[in-house]
């Protein structure tokens, strides 16, 4: 029929100049990296089956808790964010969940080596008397492996199962003490409380602009707001993002995340949250209108033939 | 004064004054359709209804928006699409509707082109239908403008620049239209002002013009056959509708017209729910951020021909082609000097023009989102190059075609 051939060239030509202009530009012009499943295969396996009993004290001896809080074990801060952050540029992160959010390998060789597991050591070369803020575990006399498997352990054994890890729970561990989410009202330092006196919030405010200039100097920027990330850059960007910056973006000051396949999945759904809120309505109404839509022309094609019939 | 008598009936006194039988009779029932035409003659139709969806859901957008630098972003991303109920829907049609719209519009523009449809006597609806594209393409550009994202800023400055006019350096004309030296607050007021107000005023002018410029010479049909629409018209009311060449607008015509737009709007609202990516660009859900221009500045789809015809020459040479580009559709019907108004397959060398010219926009359009750089750039410059003297041979492949 000849209407049908019209369209399928009408059909050909958008589909070509869709093609063209949407898939195949956006392909030229960013890179495309393929995600690697958040397996870490560049960090060494854990060898050494861990024993919590024995990491608890190694985390007593080695002095974690004189930066890093843990609030289910009873160990607070002992600095406000604001106060760490000018200490370390960041505020260190409470290490409550640790164990659930992050990958055990990483977690490993982070409590070895920071700046190579975080893959900043263009940036903190120790060598070159740059050291990251977070000071290595060098071991308490024993093997060093097992020391790290005893951390480990205990960090997994504290910390909530991965199915109960909520999405801001995985978005404020792994990403929350760096990137503000107005739009949640999460700022680097916790969500913005409602005050009742506006000077309350005003003080509020300003401690949060304290921490940023901290993390301002210590990141060379600040790091964006991520409200609308998950459609200004998308899921797989975030993604690949955050399982190796440096894949994206080499020489950038942002570190590995280092989160678990699950975690990675928790943030994003933070983010869709944040970003994309109305998505399951949008689902819902899509399929009531394609419903409605598909009704209506069949009702217009049956008046139309009707119609017709007096016209051939 | 006229004659009044009581009326009848409502209808009959609105009939006294407002004539509406006549109207109706004129606009409607005896506003005689050729019946040889295909569904490409629905696009007015699907037009009509795809402004509709702009203006109703464009309503509904502006009753939230704050056309502010500092609030701008942040009422259209948080308010409209997480606060306001169905925000998201308004936008996602509106969005979506202003991408789509161009697509119907070219498609209406390459159906008259291929069918003669500007030509003997029809020439006011091809003038009216180009400043209708010229306008829908300002009301979208400055619609572009208003969620105040990295895309609108740039894309703001870019296009702003163009009327720097190259080495005459109008940096002053320039300021003038940005009230301000970089786009800012007044830039963004006054787009605002042009995209919910003059704009739309144009636009519906425009339509009722282009209405009526259809409405004596009447639409052009599938086969070049001319058509007396008196005596068809004639055998039609006389009963015998299926020996008529011609139908009535309404509601014969309206029922195929309807069919379209059915089919048309699965398609739309697949669009809206499933697929809006390409409506609404990722970058701009970045806010405007003029100490961080993005690594690449393109137009959205329906401007990239023009766009790519601009970029592959020097800064002087690409404004003349820019503004060749701009204008020469609206010359079509003086540059085509055939006598036929017949569909281009039938028009020999006119024909290969035509499938030419499709073929050159498609690529300059891909070109024109493309990075400029090797081979695209190449292919960019010969597309353009093609684009011009296309146009130029116009007039001397039309002249020796023989009246048939």
């Amino acid at each position: 029929m000849k209407e049908l051939k019209i369209l399928a060239v009408v059909v050909f030509f958008t589909l070509l100049t869709y093609v063209l202009v949407e898939p195949y530009a956006h392909g030229q012009m960013h890179k495309h990296v393929d995600s690697e499943s958040f397996t870490y295969n560049d960090l060494p396996a854990i060898t050494k089956t861990g024993d919590a009993t024995r990491g608890q004290e190694l985390i007593m001896g080695a002095g974690c808790a004189g930066c890093h809080s843990i609030d289910v074990a009873g160990m607070p801060a002992p600095m406000d964010p604001v106060m760490a952050a000018q200490s370390y540029g960041v505020n260190p992160p409470d290490l409550s969940n640790a164990g659930a959010v992050y990958d055990a390998k990483f977690l490993a060789d982070l409590i070895k080596n920071p700046a190579h597991a975080l893959k900043v050591e263009h940036k903190f070369d120790a060598n070159g008397g740059k050291m990251h803020p977070m000071v290595p575990f060098y071991g308490m006399g024993g093997d060093i492996d097992q020391e790290v498997s005893d951390i480990v352990a205990y960090l997994q054994s504290i910390a909530v199962k991965t199915e109960d890890v909520t999405p801001a729970m995985a978005f404020e561990n792994a990403c929350g003490r760096c990137h503000a989410v107005g739009y949640e009202n999460w700022t680097q330092i916790g969500t913005k409380p409602t005050f009742k006196y506006e000077k309350d919030s005003l003080a509020f405010d300003i401690k949060v602009l304290e921490y940023q200039d901290s993390l301002k100097a210590y990141m060379g920027k600040l790091p964006p707001d991520l409200s609308m990330y998950i459609r200004s850059r998308g899921e797989h960007f975030i993604s690949t993002f955050m399982e190796n910056p440096q894949n994206h973006l080499a020489g950038t000051a942002m570190p590995r995340v280092g989160v678990n396949a699950d975690s990675a999945e928790k943030v994003i759904e933070y983010l869709k949250d944040a970003g994309d809120t109305k998505r399951h309505e949008r689902e819902e109404i899509g399929m009531n209108v394609m419903i409605f839509s598909i009704i209506f022309a069949i009702f217009a094609l049956l008046w139309k033939k009707q119609v017709w019939r007096e016209l051939h | 004064m006229a004659h009044f008598t009581k009326a009848t009936s409502v209808k009959d006194w609105l009939n006294q004054r407002l004539a509406i039988d006549t109207v109706e009779k004129v606009m409607a029932s005896e506003y005689w359709i050729p019946k040889n035409i295909n569904f490409l003659w629905a696009m007015g139709m699907i037009l009509a209804v795809t402004f509709g969806l702009l203006t109703i859901s464009g309503i509904f957008l502006l009753m939230y928006y704050q056309p502010s630098v500092d609030t701008a972003f942040y009422s259209v991303n948080y308010t409209i699409m997480r606060e306001v109920d169905f925000g998201w829907l308004w936008r996602h049609v509106h969005g979506v509707a202003a991408s789509v719209v161009f697509l119907i519009i070219y498609i209406h523009m390459f159906t008259g082109i291929y069918y003669g449809s500007y030509k003997k006597g029809r020439e006011m609806i091809w003038i009216s239908g180009m400043l209708l594209f010229v306008t829908f393409s300002a009301e979208a550009f400055s619609g572009y403008m208003l969620p105040w994202g990295q895309m609108s800023y740039w894309a703001g400055m870019v296009i702003t620049n163009i009327f720097s006019l190259g080495s005459l350096h109008l940096d002053g004309l320039v300021e003038w239209i940005r009230g301000d030296y970089v786009p800012a607050q007044a830039f963004l007021n006054r787009f605002f002002m042009l995209h919910v107000f003059l704009l739309p005023l144009a636009i519906m002018g425009l339509i009722g013009l282009h209405f009526a410029a259809l409405r004596i010479p009447h639409v052009n049909n599938q086969d070049g056959e001319e058509i007396d629409f008196d005596a068809e018209a004639k055998k039609y009311l006389e009963g015998n509708t299926k020996e008529s060449k011609v139908m009535r607008f309404a509601n014969d015509f309206l029922s195929k017209d309807l069919m379209v737009v059915g089919v048309f709007l699965i398609f739309f609202f697949y669009l809206v729910f499933w697929h809006y990516g390409f409506a609404l660009d990722p970058v701009n859900f970045d806010p405007a951020d003029g100490l961080k221009t993005p690594a690449h500045i393109y137009p959205e789809w329906y401007f990239l021909w023009s766009y790519e015809i601009l970029r592959p020459f020097p800064v002087d040479i690409g404004l003349v082609a820019f503004g060749f580009a701009q204008v020469i559709y609206m010359l079509l019907p003086w540059l085509d000097r055939s006598p036929n108004t017949i569909p281009a397959n039938r028009r020999g060398l006119f024909g290969i023009w035509f499938w030419v010219l499709l073929v050159d926009m498609v690529v300059l359009t891909a070109m024109g989102k493309l990075p400029p750089e090797g081979i695209f750039s190449t292919i960019g410059l010969v597309a353009s190059l093609l684009f011009i003297a296309m146009w130029i041979i116009l007039p001397f492949i039309t002249m020796n075609e023989k009246k048939v």
